[in-house]
């Protein structure tokens, strides 16, 4: 059974049809990777899947339910955690901070017993701040708990901002570009750490513009152009694919 | 309620939705340029207002309103210059405060100068109490006065806007500021410049209604919700709208008045604009998609 | 994190300092100011949960003292005598929730209980603010403001032309307001010095209540919405709802300081409900820092005393004005934070204050 299940789905923006009918699945811990080239309708793709946006039509089917329509904390709520292209880490809070953040579906507390500070809120607090340490020590980042987010270094803020993904224990990850602005040596521990991560039981999907990344890690390639799916095949049949060929280096390198 | 009195609130309607079309303009103009919400807007019609009658009392009346104009757009030229230009990418919340205290400081300071006594100018021509019979119905010429000034000073934006340079690169400026810039266009005093037409329409509405309407210290905050709620219910930025806009809201309230009580007159320019801000906040004319675009 | 315990323990001390001082200086009418800048204070307090930490603007909290206020007022001074036969009257009598007290002209008037009025403005505001809280929040930036000044120019109108309201008089001999047995809250100089106690104990328990929400889970859940609310939304936290609560919360400490103060102060007028005020207050937590509880409860301690004092004079609206003004220009992060003395620095070596967030 595929765990994400997408069927027909259309979003279109004024004049501009930005996905038009793709249907695709992400089979049970499988690393699935989505490219194209530039307005393709990757990132729109994506915010339909993790509620942002709201398809015109179509179906969105998680773990056996409907999730397209739902808003995005709800969806969250369900078991799908995602990171941004451009990232989204909270500024004024120190990484752990950020981390703990992700440990919200997985604990209670709310305004009432937060302000009375009641002794579950308190363990629970420290549980929260143990199994966020945890993280850190499985992505390799213990020393940087107490740094302020913001001020880390590009490559550093994008573990944490996986590492604040992984502590909502997702069933489903969706990577948005995981290398934009990593060097070679980051991109390669990046590819590991997915590797990591699917060995963890998590399904992932992912955008990726770094054929390296994807060709190395992924079981599945879906190929969007112009909000079509043109291709959706394992990696070496899709380096072959004369249509995906020919919408990356045109027509001519297509022929040959 | 007899066919008289049903014309009757429609002018009055009529004469304050110019009013308010006119602030709502002033609004426009900068949030094209800026995107900022100008919360001191009010302040510049009640300035044009007062200033016109102290100017009055030892100048003819065209002069006095010239003078008040020319003065009032100085004000607006130095809001710009002392306390909009420092800010650096400022946040949403910051220019709202900030535009805030400035319609306070302005407000203070006219009840400083001034005192709490409402003003007014004359009538233009006629007396109060003169009316004109326009196909039955009574109009004060002021209305007439107050109407022509408006559609004047409309149509003046219009051309301005589309076949002047400086107009066209106040719009160029609004549409990406960083790509005028590239083309040369001095941003800086295009801001600048929306400023102080922003304060001359103001000041300029504020003359000519105030013998209707009467001025006084605190004129301005009502006048500014009531301009934001007209600016809003044409679509942001949308001048022509606007216009439309504020005859809706200005024969509204005056129906109003028929209904219920006075003091709560000011009321029904509050709900209309929660309401326009819960269900439509683009506008009767304004696009949604557009709406969510643009930056808050 | 449990320094704030510390920090509680230093603020009740420089409170009984305070009093002390005004004790051995024989200037205990100064009391009188200091209690009604801590019921301000409590509004401040939660108004600066709401602007700082779940980073909604409001400029219509006056709004939510004054339903506070004017409910309350309304409920004890209006005479019910009239409805003695309705049984609904009288089961009410009987239950305590109505009492009989005398009036200035030795009548008998037949009022709503002081703890009863007390409860039915708090479920009032509580209600008001979950109805105007949902539809308003959706909104941002100019919007959310404008939607909030509209809400606080709407009450406004309302108390200022509804006549049995008080229109312009407001509403005066309100009783005083005997909370526990031996605390009466009013304003009779007897009762100065337990009525200041009462009042800033009122206020440090809300700074309690509150730091220990800032430091919660819902409170990191806020500050994260603050940051970067599509990521918030990306991590299960419900915004929208989030968003909603602090706005109650808020329009409930506002609505307790109206509550109390109108008893303290034996009426309540429709000054306390106009846009100045609002933009008072915020004001102060701007001034305060915006995310910086201590700080905007000292900024309200230091300018509403001043401002109750009168060392303003008629300057009073135009001197929050001003302060507006310049910590927008110089200071956005407020004038109380850790930065404060190398943003003097880099202001006074010519560079700009850099703004943070937000």
């Amino acid at each position: 059974m595929s765990l994400l299940s997408v069927r027909d789905l259309s979003k279109r923006f004024g004049g501009l049809q930005a996905v038009e009918n793709v249907s695709f699945i992400v089979p049970h811990g499988a690393i699935k990777a989505l490219i194209g080239p530039n307005g393709a309708g990757k990132t729109t793709l994506f915010n339909l899947i993790s509620g942002v946006l709201r398809p015109d039509s179509g179906s969105i089917t998680f773990d056996g339910r409907i999730v397209q329509g739902l808003r995005p904390h709800q969806i969250a709520a369900r078991g799908i955690a995602r990171t941004f292209q451009h990232i989204r880490l909270f500024p004024k809070m120190t990484a752990l901070e950020n981390i703990m953040i992700g440990r919200y579906l997985h604990s209670r507390a709310g305004f009432i017993s937060g302000m009375l500070n009641l002794p579950f809120t308190r363990r629970e607090q420290k549980t929260v701040a143990a199994k966020s340490r945890e993280m850190m020590e499985f992505l390799g980042i213990t020393d940087l708990a107490d740094a302020e987010a913001t001020s880390l270094a590009y490559g550093q803020q994008r573990i944490v901002e996986l590492g604040r993904a992984l502590a909502c224990e997702p069933k489903l990850l969706l990577l948005d570009e995981p290398a934009a602005g990593l060097n070679m040596r980051e991109t390669v521990e990046m590819c590991a750490l997915i590797g990591r991560i699917r060995g963890l039981g998590i399904t992932v999907f992912l955008v990726e513009h770094d054929m390296s990344l994807v060709m190395n890690i992924s079981d599945e390639v879906l190929v969007l152009s112009y909000g079509q799916k043109i291709a959706d095949d394992k990696p070496l049949a899709i380096q072959k694919n004369t249509e995906v060929i020919k919408v990356y280096l045109g027509e001519d390198n297509a022929a040959n | 309620m007899n066919i008289d009195l049903f014309f009757q609130y429609i002018v009055a309607g009529i004469t304050y939705g110019t009013i308010y079309a006119i602030v709502a303009i002033g609004f426009n103009i900068i949030y094209n340029s800026t995107g900022i919400i100008n919360f001191a807007q009010g302040e510049f019609v009640m300035l044009g207002g007062m200033t016109a009658v102290t100017f009055h009392t030892f100048l003819p009346l065209p002069v006095a309103i010239t003078a008040a104009v020319f003065v009032t757009t100085i004000v607006g030229a130095l809001i710009e210059v002392l306390f909009i230009r420092w800010l650096y990418k400022p946040s949403v919340l910051r220019m709202i405060i900030i535009t805030i205290g400035i319609s306070i400081l302005i407000r203070e300071t006219a009840l400083h100068i001034w005192g709490e006594g409402v003003r007014a100018l004359p009538y233009f021509s006629g007396t109060s109490v003169s009316a004109l019979n326009i196909g039955g119905v009574f109009v004060s010429p002021q209305v007439l006065w107050v109407v022509s000034i408006g559609a004047i000073v409309v149509a003046f934006l219009n051309v301005f806007f589309n076949y002047t340079m400086l107009g066209r690169q106040m719009r160029a400026c609004s549409a990406n500021r960083d790509a005028a810039r590239l083309c040369g266009i001095n941003a800086k005093n295009v801001v600048t410049f929306s400023f102080m037409l922003s304060a001359a329409i103001g000041a300029l509405g504020g003359s000519i209604v105030s013998p209707i309407t009467y001025v006084q210290y605190d004129s301005g905050t009502p006048l500014a919700i009531k301009g934001f709620t007209v600016a809003i219910l044409g679509g942001l930025g949308n001048s022509t709208a606007a216009v439309a806009a504020g005859m809706i809201l200005g024969v509204l309230e005056s129906f109003t008045i028929a209904v219920l009580p006075a003091a709560y007159k000011d009321v029904i320019a509050i709900v209309i604009l929660l309401g326009i801000l819960f269900i439509r906040p683009s506008g009767i004319f304004g696009s949604t998609e557009a709406a969510r675009l643009k930056e808050f | 994190m449990r320094t704030s315990y510390t920090q509680v323990f230093g603020f009740t001390a420089l409170i009984v300092a305070i009093q002390i001082l005004t004790m051995v200086t024989n200037s205990s009418y100064h009391l009188t100011q200091l209690t009604m800048t801590a019921y301000y204070s409590l509004l401040i307090i939660g108004l600066c949960m709401l602007i700082g930490y779940a980073g909604q603007i409001s400029l219509g909290h006056a709004g939510f003292f004054c339903i506070g206020g004017y409910v309350t007022a309304f409920f004890t001074t209006h005479d019910l005598s009239s409805h003695k036969a309705n049984p609904v009257i009288a089961l009410l009598a009987k239950a305590g929730i109505l009492i009989v007290r005398p009036d200035l002209y030795g009548g008998d008037l037949l009022t709503v209980h002081p703890w009863a009025a007390c409860v039915v403005a708090m479920l009032t505001a509580l209600g008001v603010a979950w109805f105007v809280g949902g539809p308003v929040l959706k909104l941002k930036g100019h919007y959310l403001a404008m939607a909030t000044l509209g809400f606080g120019t709407i009450v406004y109108r309302i108390v200022l032309g509804t006549t049995f309201l008080g229109a312009a008089d407001g509403i005066s001999d309100v009783p005083p307001f005997r909370v526990l047995p031996g605390i009466e809250i009013s304003g009779n100089a007897s009762v100065r010095v337990i009525n200041y106690y009462f009042a800033w104990g009122l206020v440090t328990a809300g700074v309690l209540l509150l730091l220990n929400l800032i430091h919660s889970r819902a409170g990191r859940a806020l500050a994260a919405i603050h940051g970067a609310e599509d990521a918030a939304d990306a991590m299960g936290i419900p915004t929208a709802r989030y968003k909603l609560n602090t706005f109650v919360l808020s329009a409930v400490f506002a609505a307790l300081a109206g509550v109390l103060l109108t008893h303290y102060n034996g009426g309540i007028g429709p000054s306390e409900a106009s846009v100045m005020k609002s933009v008072r207050y915020v004001a102060i937590v701007a001034i305060g820092g915006m995310a910086n509880l201590w700080g905007s409860l000292f900024m309200s301690l230091i300018l509403n005393y001043l401002s109750l004092r009168g060392y303003f004079g008629t300057y009073d609206d135009a001197v929050f004005g001003c302060i507006l003004i310049l910590i927008m220009l110089f200071a956005p992060e407020g004038l109380i934070r850790r930065s404060i003395l190398r943003d003097l620095r880099r202001l006074v070596s010519g560079g700009g204050v850099e703004e943070t967030g937000s």
